[in-house]
């Protein structure tokens, strides 16, 4: 099972007057009717007995969990008048648990206090919180609390791991590795520094959209410093393997940094034995709040960066700026209850993703995007050929997706991940990205099979292209004004 | 991006009733198929497509539109743009239909500046089915 790689230690265990206890996080959309969260005594006084028991009773949790699942909504429940949201990819609403979390320290009766004030109880209390929240990030991610910088969100901890390595280490090279595919925040990032001189090799996934770590190893360089990867896509799910390409970039002492925006908190990310030097995270990814990010720098061996903000000192002198104590605190909390979910979460998404292709893959012309068998559940693109992906969305008026399309972006070039894919670009205007997320329930997604087949066949009776395709017609070999 | 209310029920109304709407063609072989002109414009790499077809009938000595047909691959307004343009086609001279500019689909379907090549399309679409129908008589 996947999530046997993940290390649990003492995880879901506390201690009551003495004996450990198992405690887990109900589900949100399950909280109504098991509430908060599910706990149970071990009757263990010793931890390694305690361990022992801990599994069968957390499968007992679960069981409870995934018997209400898929149950069918009350009467009272209706979905049919509101909006489906299936972009979670671009954001997720924040879980209740973080909201209270957060709540406690804006006002003057919660901590408000600037955790940089060392003079007072005040700022005492404020840094104490933030500490906790780091604590929460480290151990999602095994790592040490020390290795992670709070940023404002991951455009920031993208813009601070590769300027900032590449200022510092510009003396032992220029050169600079990533792919087409990446976010913006880093491709921008290089474009800029290739203004300034650096020189950055962007390289092309194969067709299915993964970066090989052979074509990471015959790029680099003896004057690459650093190679800039993202572990999964934001467009089309599909994730790279960090562990081989990290393995090239340390035997070549190159450092090596992951945008893990898109995966933290959904995949088990055990940074103790990752060969990952840098790392960006975000917190509205993952039902924290927006604004908010961290940057994993690694310790040993040390990776260096130079600041982008100068000021107070904060974070190391790496990254100034009076930290925002209910920000960070919304992160670690999500970052905590992620770790609880991330086994449940996952599941859940894997079943989204087979009812939604299950319901689609027999209709013609259909093309995944990305892959299913490397590619997190949570994010599935789909090509509807001869139908435009803004025009399905607004016929999908109930259902809130994106597109790659064009006539959804401000510059209208269709989606530069799918062109990278070598998807011809008529496939990459008609594309649809489906995310799904903790909030979906099983019934939204097996209606959106049903509007989908049904608008897609609306909209293919008015496409003059559908029209030539069902006569025989090569679209190819038409010469369009 | 919003799209103004006219633009998204003339979309709707075109999904929901097609042939209402004038979705449709006429082909080789059809009755008065000579009398269709066709215009298509637009590529599917670019994300518009538009097929106009017109057909015209010589009523007192001109020839007047008398029925359309369009089939649109395109964003929301494009297909929005394409009906517009239909409704303003039916009973028009050539030389009227020749005259309607992309401002008067722009100002009817309040299109926003970055949807305007949708209305342009429109117009490109009846300047070539006139000038394919023009073809036709040529070749009589």
């Amino acid at each position: 099972m996947w999530y046997n790689k993940f290390e649990m230690d003492k995880k879901y265990l506390f201690k009551r007057n003495n004996v450990w206890w198992v405690k887990l996080a109900v589900p949100v959309y399950l909280r109504d009717k098991l509430g908060f969260d599910l706990r149970k005594s071990t009757g263990e006084k010793d931890l390694e007995k305690a361990l022992l028991v801990r599994d069968s009773i957390l499968s007992e949790f679960k069981a409870k969990f995934s018997s209400d699942i898929d149950r069918k909504p009350s009467s009272e429940t209706n979905f049919s008048n509101k909006t489906t949201y299936l972009d979670y990819a671009s954001t997720t609403p924040v879980d209740e648990r973080v909201i209270e979390k957060m709540k406690e320290c804006l006002s003057f009766e919660g901590a408000f206090g600037n955790s940089g004030s060392r003079s007072h109880v005040y700022g005492w209390k404020a840094e104490e919180l933030v500490e906790e929240a780091r604590l929460n990030v480290s151990n999602l991610l095994s790592c040490d609390p020390r290795e992670i910088i709070w940023t404002s969100g991951a455009t920031e901890s993208d813009n601070l791991a590769i300027k900032g390595a590449a200022y510092f280490y510009q003396s032992k090279g220029r050169h600079i590795i990533t792919s087409k595919i990446e976010h913006k925040a880093v491709l921008d990032v290089c474009r800029q520094l290739e203004k300034e001189n650096f020189e950055v090799t962007y390289l092309d996934p194969d067709e299915s959209g993964v970066i090989s770590p052979q074509a990471v190893k015959d790029a680099i360089r003896e004057d690459t410093v650093l190679v800039s990867l993202m572990q999964i896509n934001n467009e089309i799910g599909v994730l790279n393997d960090i562990d081989q390409i990290g393995l090239i970039t340390r035997e070549n002492g190159t450092i090596f940094h992951v945008d893990a925006a898109q995966s933290a908190g959904k995949i088990p990310i055990n940074l103790s034995k990752l060969n990952v030097d840098l790392m960006s995270f975000s917190a509205h990814k993952i039902y924290g709040p927006k604004g908010i990010g961290a940057l994993y720098i690694r310790r040993k061996p040390r990776v260096r960066l130079q600041p982008l903000f100068h000021g107070g000192g904060q974070e190391r002198g790496i990254r100034a700026g009076t930290l925002p104590t209910h920000q960070i605190v919304g992160m670690g909390e999500a970052f905590r209850i992620a770790q609880e979910q991330m086994e449940i979460d996952h599941k859940r998404l894997t079943n989204f993703r087979s009812i939604l292709w299950n319901g689609l893959k027999d209709m013609e012309e259909v093309y995944i995007n990305g892959s299913i068998e490397n590619g997190f559940p949570g994010i599935f693109n789909m090509s509807f050929n001869f139908v435009e992906g803004e025009s399905l969305i607004m016929a999908l008026k109930n259902i809130a997706v994106s597109s790659g399309s064009a006539c959804t972006s401000a510059s209208l070039e269709p989606s530069y991940v799918l062109r990278a894919l070598g998807r011809p670009d008529e496939l990459a205007h008609s594309s649809i990205r489906f995310s799904f997320g903790r909030f979906t329930k099983k019934e939204e997604v097996e209606n959106t099979v049903d509007l989908v087949k049904n608008s897609v066949s609306q909209l293919r009776e008015i496409s003059p292209l559908w029209e030539m395709y069902q006569d025989g017609i090569d679209l190819d070999k038409i010469e369009w004004a | 991006m919003a799209y103004s209310q006219k633009v998204v029920d003339k979309f709707e109304e075109t999904l929901k009733n097609p042939e209402g709407a004038s979705v449709g063609r006429w082909k080789p072989g059809d009755k008065d198929f000579h009398r269709v002109g066709t215009g298509i414009v637009g590529a599917p790499a670019c994300g518009d497509v538009m097929k106009l077809q017109i057909k015209c009938e010589n009523i007192e000595g001109e020839n007047r539109i008398v029925d359309a047909r369009f089939k649109t691959y395109g964003c929301g307004s494009a297909i929005a743009s394409s009906g517009q343009l239909i409704d303003m086609l039916k009973g028009k001279t050539l030389e009227e239909a020749q005259n309607i500019s992309n401002q008067e689909i722009v100002d009817i379907l309040e299109l926003p500046a970055i949807k305007i090549h949708c209305s342009v399309l429109a117009e490109e679409a009846i300047h070539r089915a006139i000038d394919d129908f023009k073809s036709l008589r040529n070749n009589d």
